[in-house]
């Protein structure tokens, strides 16, 4: 469904993406995990189109959005939902509002049935009575739970997560991700999440994707890489958890074994 | 030498590329403006904003701008015993010039400022990035609705400043200096004319293209936390301000 073909992007002269390659497999939730700073958020958002790659393709459904024209670049991102890294809720619209705007946006449906859809979506993501109320009055997690709501408003068939647990309690994180779970076996969505939270990583993932030095250099199923002797995967899930950032970290991509890329 | 000229020219390099970089941003304002969905609604919301809400700003300065031209312009005109035309003096000048440059600046600092800060705040907390992934254009939704307001806005709030003014001339030049009523009046009748009122409002209207323009763009193009919203404020404010006076010299060497 989703296929990165030899993604390059560099900023400033200095390389972000360097030649990745990513298949990303229709109704599961893949995990993209890496260091901060470390080009996760700019590889998220060149799949839906918000950068485009200096070479390279993204497909998405067979077609290649890289180099499409700003018109059809906006239908194809119709297929898209996606819950930004502090939720990105309109600051000026109350929370019924801001889940009801890709409603309104792209449909033709009455007032009576987009309010409907609303307290379905928020009823979904553990919440209720709360569409008068203005985001600045909302909780960290509670922002995140309803720009998760608008995220799945128009039930999309690819939904990204920016970091979706930075930020949060231990309890709420576990709430987050658990919700995230729940919400992917019921809407059978594809489900991208880039994250730096190893533990958060291995309770939601379907798939494991390592991000380093610019490519994808390790996939597995959780399992697989937990269980990984390689010395790279270990290094790399060691330094993850110590939160140290890969300048210096001594880890190299030739050492990688787990379906290494 | 040539170091000299680079420190020098940088800040002329940087203020034409800016001025190119709107430009940009208008021609994709232009190309949006025939595309539906037409939102009136979000047009109307920001007409009330700028032109509704600076009525006091635009009310206060138009009078006094009047009432200390009618006194500055009697002072000199005594000398040569032409008071009689401090009113129309007064008129000209609030019609072609005061008017409509008084006003844009006033309306700059309150409406072109909280473009650029409310726009910068929704560029870093990444709601411009949310409103590209709903298919939902910026540049459609934010900026082709405030630059509307403004255009259509700015010649009537100019109309309310030309009048204040005038009306505050009367009441300094015929109350309290003491000139003859209908001196006054005929004067300003008999030499302002209705183009000079006329190409005072189109001054007003291309003003408010500059003013709501450059808030837009500083806003769309800010980076960094809340620092980088207060300098995209600032420097909307500096920006429009330049640019109003630039064009407000060129618009004034075509028109009259």
């Amino acid at each position: 469904m989703i296929k990165l073909i030899k993604i390059s992007k560099s900023f400033n002269g200095q390389k972000v993406l360097n030649e990745l390659d990513l298949d990303i497999d229709p109704e599961e939730i893949t995990v993209i995990i890496g260091q901060s700073g470390g080009g996760k958020s700019v590889l998220l958002k060149h799949i839906i189109g918000l950068i485009r790659p200096d070479s390279g393709q993204i497909i998405i459904d067979g077609v290649d959005i890289a180099n499409l024209n700003d018109k059809k670049l906006t239908e194809t991102r119709k297929k898209f939902g996606m819950l930004f890294q502090d939720a990105a809720l309109f600051d000026s619209m109350t929370v019924g509002e801001n889940v009801a705007f890709p409603l309104k946006e792209h449909t033709q449906l009455s007032g009576k049935e987009i309010n409907k859809i609303v307290n379905d979506k928020l009823n979904l993501v553990g919440l209720d009575n709360i569409t008068h109320k203005m985001p600045s009055e909302l909780s960290g997690g509670m922002r995140k739970r309803v720009g998760l709501a608008r995220a799945i408003a128009l039930d999309p068939k690819i939904i990204l997560f920016d970091e979706p647990t930075t930020g949060l309690d231990p309890i709420m994180r576990d709430s987050i991700d658990r919700l995230i779970v729940s919400i992917q076996k019921r809407t059978k969505a594809t489900f991208v999440v880039i994250s730096h939270d190893i533990e958060s990583t291995f309770m939601i993932a379907h798939k494991i994707a390592m991000l380093y030095q610019g490519k994808i250099v390790a996939v597995g199923t959780p399992d697989e890489i937990r269980s990984s002797n390689n010395s790279f995967v270990r290094r790399f899930i060691k330094d993850l958890k110590a939160g140290v950032r890969d300048q210096g970290s001594g880890v190299s991509s030739q050492e990688s074994g787990v379906r290494a890329c | 030498m040539i170091r000299f000229l680079e420190f020098a020219g940088r800040p002329l390099v940087f203020f034409v590329e800016e001025c190119g970089k709107i430009l940009l941003l208008l021609l994709s304002t232009i190309s949006w403006m025939f595309r539906p969905p037409f939102r009136f609604r979000v047009m109307i919301k920001q007409m009330e904003f700028v032109g509704v809400n600076s009525l006091g700003v635009v009310l206060i300065t138009g009078a006094f701008t009047g009432m200390v031209l009618a006194l500055q312009t009697y002072h000199g005109f005594r000398m040569f015993g032409g008071e009689s035309l401090v009113g129309a003096t007064v008129a000209l000048s609030m019609t072609r010039e005061l008017g409509p440059v008084f006003t844009a600046l006033m309306v700059t600092g309150r409406v072109g400022s909280a473009m650029a800060a409310e726009l910068g705040t929704m560029k870093v907390t990444e709601q411009i990035d949310a409103l590209n992934t709903m298919s939902v254009s910026p540049i459609q939704f934010l900026v082709l609705p405030r630059i509307i307001a403004a255009i259509l806005m700015l010649p009537v709030l100019t109309i309310i400043s030309d009048f204040v003014g005038i009306v505050g001339g009367y009441f300094v030049g015929v109350g309290l200096l003491k000139i003859n009523s209908g001196i006054f009046m005929a004067k300003m009748i008999e030499i302002v004319d209705l183009e000079d009122i006329f190409n005072g409002l189109i001054k007003a209207a291309f003003f408010g293209l500059i003013l709501s323009l450059t808030g837009c763009y500083k806003g769309m193009h800010t980076i960094g936390g809340a620092e980088g919203v207060g300098k995209a404020t600032t420097q909307a404010v500096v920006l429009s301000s330049i640019l109003i006076f630039i064009s407000d010299y060129f618009l004034t060497a075509v028109m009259f």
